[in-house]
């Protein structure tokens, strides 16, 4: 079975299943949905307009038995950017997807009326309903609802309140194995989904697999390249102390941003660190690992009790964690937890919205540190849509704007995350010129900058931050295409066996005969589709520079500030 | 070994490296020490550590902390 394009015009309520255009075979993933959007999207349009298209695609490996291949890319123009936008989740989606021989679903147009719908996807139709019950409910009520009127099997991808009020924070969520979420979290797709009026997409299990070319060799490689990933230390200590294991090393390296990033260390990092939260999650009876979907064999989610010991949050990641512990100055992780959870069901992206309390707290709106104040404008504000709650479900810009705050820390208005570019240089190129405005995970120098991954290079110094962050921007635009989780890069930059055996995984999967410069090349040619898609839509280098407080303002422990000049950071395109 | 040839160092532990051990400790070692002898000193295989740093910076296992320095000793770790 061919794998196919599915299609859906809201403007019309019609579907189709189309072939795959020749030129879109080889891709997947990010690279796929960038390519259609180039394709098919007007740079200029209102991204939340009807000529705005919302697309949907598993990676290149997804579906099959790869280990950390069930990555969701899902791409448009972003709402909260005004650029290109892919973000990629866990769950059970991709996958699914890929086994019902979708390669992409390409949603577009516009209904009339206020009606809502959702959609019903298998192997060999698309279907249309009107949705009468769901509106306004939140992530983990709609995926309840939604099984019990299909089946637990079904895949389903949501968006809470946040998406149907249009929110530019809002994202998209992902059923993961245990019916719970994974968000395909920053630049507002959800909001490209709510404009669309569609509350969710389920996808009809089935028995059907995907096939593989050279099974025999594909089983080889998989078995190389699993043991890479279980070998690698780094995979070892995530299954123990998730992402979060970060909040102290990088506040020890004087990188982590706090109090609205007017400081690099937080005097409560030990109560909000990965050490703190094993500790409590083995105390209530939590899980330290969990997978997000199935094959992973890292697993770096976990399952967070409450203090009676019930279940609270999973993916309970570093940067959420950051966001509104150090930077909201909050040191009870508790009403972190909490506010993860909130923000899990209202379907809105816990670093925006984090970052956006950090700037509202600035702006007087409420008293840094108030974790339970966090918590009830989630609740009162920003899911029953309130005009406070709408300002700062609309991102850190948004707020900044609002509350005439200056101190506002974004680029192309999307927030900055968990790592001070003052104090690590690498990451500020990363911020500054990545396609998708500020977002650590499109060129992740914190490998290199701090962890001794990929090689080691000093943090603080100029000498080859740009060269570092333009070779991780493009390995990771070519891994972000392939359905495999960020986290086997760890093990790519380390062990030489690792992208030699993904590699043989495409070919055997697809009977091709790829190399691994081919897989650079790849990585290349998405970054300057989506560059060319963002200079159409107006941007200029002018847009790739960090707000002007980082370069005004020293940051302790280190007193230092963002001193790579604009002529620096535009030799990143130098390629 | 006079006293003035003794340096105290703040020696900080993380992740599985505290298991057993410590978060945080003052520490005596001989002036001369290296970061590497600190490390074996707390039992602690070199090759099983990732990161060192003093007083927020980066450093070699060679290096030689001074009076009053914060060694800070991670093991592999990773996130994102």
């Amino acid at each position: 079975m061919a794998d196919k394009i599915f299609r859906v015009n809201m403007s019309t309520l019609s579907t189709a299943i189309e072939d795959v255009p020749t030129d879109w075979s080889g891709l997947g993933g990010r690279g796929l949905t960038s390519t259609i959007v180039a394709a098919e999207v007007e740079p200029t349009c209102h991204p939340l307009g009807g000529k705005n298209k919302l697309v949907f695609a598993p990676g290149l490996l997804s579906g099959t038995a790869a280990a950390n291949s069930g990555r969701l890319s899902v791409g448009a123009k972003s709402p909260l950017t005004g650029t290109i936008k892919e973000a990629n989740a866990g769950g059970t989606a991709a996958q699914m997807l890929a086994r019902i021989g979708c390669k992409a679903l390409i949603i577009e147009g516009l209904p009339k009326g206020d009606s809502w719908y959702n959609i019903l996807i298998s192997a060999d139709a698309i279907t249309i309903n009107e949705e009468t019950e769901l509106a306004g409910k939140g992530n983990f009520d709609v995926v309840a609802a939604v099984q019990a009127r299909t089946s637990e099997k079904h895949g389903i991808m949501t968006i809470g309140p946040a998406g149907e009020m249009k929110l530019l924070s809002a994202n998209i969520s992902i059923k993961d194995p245990d019916s719970r979420l994974r968000s395909n979290g920053r630049g507002g797709l959800g909001a490209v989904m709510g404009s669309k009026r569609i509350k969710y997409i389920a996808i009809e299990p089935t028995e059907a697999k995907v096939e593989i070319a050279d099974p025999d060799k594909f089983k080889e490689a998989n078995r190389t390249f699993t043991k890479a990933l279980v070998d690698n230390p780094i995979s070892q200590a995530l299954g123990t102390y998730g992402t979060n294991v970060l909040v102290n090393i990088i506040n020890e390296a004087g990188a982590l941003p706090s109090r609205n990033f007017t400081a690099g260390q937080f005097d409560g990092h030990e109560e909000i660190s990965g050490e703190t939260m094993h500790d409590t999650i083995v105390e209530r009876g939590g899980k330290p690992r969990h997978n997000c979907h199935t094959g992973c064999v890292i697993q770096c989610s976990q399952i967070y009790n409450d203090v009676n010991k019930k279940y609270k949050t999973s993916g309970f990641e570093y940067e959420s964690i950051w966001a509104m512990g150090a930077d909201c100055c909050v040191d009870n992780l508790d009403h972190i937890a909490e506010a993860d959870h909130l923000m899990d069901d209202i379907g809105i992206d816990t670093i925006e919205t984090s970052v956006a309390m950090g700037v509202a707290m600035e702006g007087g709106v409420l008293e840094f540190g108030d974790g339970e104040g966090i918590c009830r404008i989630l609740r009162e504000d920003i899911a029953k849509g309130t005009p406070l709650g709408r300002i700062i479900g609309c991102g850190a810009g948004s707020v900044g704007r609002a509350f005439g705050v200056t101190r506002v820390p974004v680029v192309k208005n999307q927030a900055i995350p968990a790592y001070d570019p003052r104090a690590i240089k690498g990451i500020g190129i990363t911020y500054a010129t990545s396609t998708q405005g500020a977002d650590h995970t499109m060129g992740y120098t914190i490998a290199t900058n701090i962890l001794g991954v990929g090689g080691s290079l000093d943090p603080l110094s100029h000498e080859g931050q740009v060269e570092l962050s333009r070779n991780l921007q493009i390995a990771t635009a070519a891994i972000d295409s392939t359905g495999m989780c960020l986290f086997i890069a760890f093990a790519a930059l380390d062990d030489a066996t690792c992208l030699p055996a993904l590699v043989d995984m495409i070919n055997a999967r697809f009977g091709i005969h790829l190399v691994a410069d081919d897989v650079t090349n790849l990585g290349i040619s998405i970054l300057k589709t989506e560059r060319a898609f963002n200079e159409a839509a107006g941007f200029t280098n002018k847009d790739d520079r960090l707000p002007e407080f980082f370069s005004e303002e020293p940051i302790a422990p280190h007193n230092v500030v963002w001193d790579i000049s604009g002529e620096e950071i535009d030799t990143f395109w130098n390629f | 070994m006079a006293a003035e040839d003794r340096i105290s160092i703040t020696v900080k532990l993380f992740a599985f490296f505290r298991e057993n051990r410590f978060i945080e400790q003052q520490q005596q070692f001989p002036a001369g020490t290296t970061v590497r002898d600190i490390i074996l000193s707390q039992g602690i295989a070199p090759e099983e550590v990732g990161v060192t740093m003093i007083n927020s910076r980066q450093c070699t296992l060679d290096r030689i902390p001074v009076q009053g320095d914060q060694l800070a000793i991670f093991p592999v770790i990773g996130g994102g």
